[in-house]
């Protein structure tokens, strides 16, 4: 019997067109836009101005406080401009754009292929680095890594998890990671494992990609430190909470951190992210993408350098194809429609999805009838219905005591609901006001 | 037979009796004092309940009246200054004259003036609309046009208009209660002076992108260009972001901006048509989109 985690849960086609297509690298392009708020905290402050000269690599952004991160030039080239562009959240933010000139790479980062085994650094050399090289959660939650890596005074953590499980129908980015790049993943890991002090790392990955469960075996060994577990295949497994549940059998509590159970979460992109700056010297600024949809004619897996615009990933991928109806940032279920295909390419992109126009708009609302099937489907064990109820309603405080901001917006709701309702959009919108209401209530 | 029933009603007269003694013995005991006036404001007040003076309903603020030593600060804008003078008779107080207001919809971005880029199909609601992306068009400053200040509105004064997507302020309805003002997440609704013959002369845009940008998200958009602010004989107008803003206690209403605007984004309601024909052809066709929006 294979593991999984026990609340709720769904399983959607899982539809990994790209699984077998090998990374590819993805020409240079001609600008990028790079948002200076790409991750989860202060949004940083950009220490470059029009005109400048920028080598792939150098700092373009430096991080305000502790949760906050480094931004640094993809390309190299000249700053066109910073100002406010529409990226893949649909609203205008302070971006930095690049016109690409040449490759070069700052001094003193090792671009070569060559595998770096030994671990010279030290714990808090490593932390240092993750902080310098800007790494954040790559799986999408984009929360900074050196914040993850820094135990407060008083928790204690024995086990590292590493999330390899990719739940999210269509994308192959991080499976193809775990086949390609699975040496200098592994050396990513143990640097993980040195900077949280910890003597085991499990590795979950669902059984739907046997060939990386098998091909990560092959390399460990008989190592005894690092596990592979192979998970039964259920939506939403990637969540952290969720995967220490069905790795460890450990409950996070309600409001709290993976660090309260003493496991702390990292994704495979970025403990690949962690070896490359680290052992390399290489900041943060490329990423494995999934670019793939149904009709596209070259659907692929593309290392792409952070902020290039969405629409030349489409390209590469054969174009985009006439019957297109909504091009999506992420996957099927937690994604995000595009307004404009010039967004670019953020830490956080994990795939682009190219979706027909059948498939594109919704389908007519009906009433809630109360059958509880969201009930039944939600993996944090929340009520949906009631919730969209109340956010329908703006009664905020009631939201607050039915534990809206445990929701992980993964839209297991609204994909199992036979009404059609918008749930996870109406949760979503609560969940704005019941932090704006805790907010308030803090500064007062 | 007989005595059952008497007897019966014998008891349960005497029961009732015995209850009303005590009810009135406990009525008597834990009396609340209430001050008379509080009817009395409550009654002069509009009965709308509508929230717009910052209180509950017409009865809170009834008590708040009541209570207050100095009430120029409290303002019924339903009611007016009619309705606060009555009050403060009541009351024996005296209270500040107000102008009265009216709320105005600063977007002028029509389906002709600005172009849909995306299709919005969530919640037909504009403020889960907001929270989720920058609305439907290329400006994220507009109106959204899923009508969340006409379900606000206790007074049938705002409505949207099918035609061109945005709402209009039905001018005799409207009492400036402010509701409408609250429900809009992009804060396009303002409560103005309301002038004479429901005249009107505002910047009908809120967009703060730079020029280029803005002019290409809306055809009517304020593009910050300046030249009202220089045109204006009275300082009436700031210009803040790339957007300008007539300051109505300021604004004499002489039409002066109407003109220089190069992008018809200042909007001029209710005015006769003028004598001197100063401006082109395709300004008379901007201001016939601007009176389709408002009937």
């Amino acid at each position: 019997m294979l593991k999984t985690f026990t609340k709720g849960g769904v399983h959607p086609a899982e539809n990994k067109i790209t699984q077998d297509k090998a990374i590819e690298k993805a020409g240079l392009p001609k600008k990028v836009i790079i948002p200076i708020a790409q991750h989860i905290g202060a949004p940083s402050s950009p220490v470059v101005k029009k005109k400048d000269q920028v080598k792939a690599g150098d700092v373009i952004a430096r991080s305000q406080g502790f949760v906050s991160s480094n931004i640094h030039a993809s390309v190299s080239g000249t700053v066109a401009k910073v100002d406010h562009v529409v990226d893949a959240s649909g609203f205008k933010q302070p971006c930095v754009v690049i016109n690409t000139e040449d490759d070069q790479w700052a001094d003193g980062i090792d671009t070569s292929d060559a595998l770096v085994k030994d671990i010279d650094a030290s714990a808090e050399e490593i932390r240092q680095k993750v902080l310098e090289a800007g790494i954040v959660g790559m799986g999408g939650a984009t929360f900074p890594s050196h914040v993850k890596l820094s135990i407060p005074e008083g928790k204690h953590v024995d086990t590292l998890v590493i999330n390899g499980v990719e739940c999210e129908p269509y994308l192959t980015s991080d499976h193809r990671v775990m086949l390609e790049r699975a040496e200098e993943m592994l050396v990513g890991i143990r640097l993980l494992m040195k900077a949280l002090g910890v003597e085991k790392a499990l590795i979950g990955i669902e059984n739907n990609k046997p060939d990386a469960i098998a091909h990560l075996n092959e390399w460990l060994g008989d190592d005894p430190q690092i596990e592979v577990y192979g998970l039964k295949v259920k939506y939403p497994q990637g969540g952290e909470k969720q995967l220490i549940n069905a790795l460890l059998d450990r409950e996070v509590p309600s409001g709290g951190l993976p660090l309260d159970v003493g496991v702390v979460v990292h994704n495979v992109g970025t403990a690949l992210a962690v070896y490359e700056a680290v052992q390399k010297n290489k900041p943060l600024v490329e990423r494995v993408v999934t670019v793939t949809g149904p009709s596209l004619t070259h659907p692929t897996n593309l290392l792409v350098r952070v902020g290039t615009p969405v629409g030349e990933l489409i390209e590469a991928a054969g174009g985009l194809p006439e019957d297109t109806g909504k091009v999506v940032s992420g996957g099927p279920m937690m994604g995000k429609a595009l307004k404009t295909l010039d967004a670019p390419v953020v830490k956080g992109t994990s795939g682009i999805l190219v979706l027909p126009q059948k498939w594109a708009h919704r389908e007519k609302e009906l009433h809630c009838v109360r059958c509880a099937q969201c009930v039944d489907a939600c993996p944090m064990g929340l009520e949906p219905y009631l919730l969209k109820q109340l956010a329908e309603r703006e009664r905020f405080e009631d939201l607050e005591k039915n534990s809206v901001l445990d929701c992980i917006e993964c839209g297991s709701c609204s994909f199992t609901c036979p009404a059609r309702l918008p749930l996870v959009e109406y949760i979503r919108y609560g969940k704005t006001n019941v932090n704006q209401i805790i907010r308030n209530r803090k500064q007062q | 037979m007989t005595t059952t029933v008497l007897y019966t009603i014998l008891s349960l007269s005497g029961l009732g009796a015995v209850a009303a003694m005590i009810l009135y013995a406990a009525a008597q005991k834990f009396k609340v004092y209430e001050d008379p006036r509080i009817d009395q404001v409550e009654e002069a007040l509009p009965g709308a309940n509508c929230g717009g003076c910052g209180y509950p309903g017409c009865r809170q603020f009834a008590e708040a009246l009541v209570k207050a030593d100095d009430i120029s600060d409290y303002y019924c804008p339903v009611g007016g200054n009619d309705t606060m003078k009555e009050v403060a008779q009541i009351l024996g107080r005296e209270v500040a004259e107000q102008e009265p207001k009216v709320a105005v919809v600063r977007c002028n971005g029509s389906f002709q003036n600005r172009k849909r880029t995306s299709i919005y199909e969530g919640p037909s609601s504009c403020a889960i609309e907001a929270s989720l992306f920058g609305g439907e068009t290329d400006c994220q400053y507009g109106c959204l046009g899923k009508g969340d200040c006409v379900e606000v509105c206790d007074f049938e004064a705002i409505f949207m208009n099918e035609e061109t997507g945005l709402p209009y302020v039905i001018d005799d309805n409207c009492t400036a209660c402010g509701a409408c003002v609250d429900a809009c997440p992009n804060n396009i609704i303002e409560l103005r002076k309301r002038y004479k013959k429901d005249r009107k002369i505002y910047v009908s845009c809120v967009n703060e992108d730079k020029p280029a940008a803005a002019k290409k998200a809306c055809q009517v958009a304020c593009i910050g260009c300046n030249k009202c602010v220089k045109v204006c004989p009275f300082d009436a107008i700031t210009l803040e972001n790339n957007l300008a803003y007539i300051i109505p206690d300021k604004c004499k209403l002489c039409r002066k901006c109407v003109d220089v605007c190069p992008t018809n984004a200042i909007a001029e309601i209710g005015f006769p048509p003028r004598r001197n024909k100063r401006r082109n052809a395709k300004k008379e066709s901007a201001d016939q989109e601007q009176s389709k929006n408002q009937s």
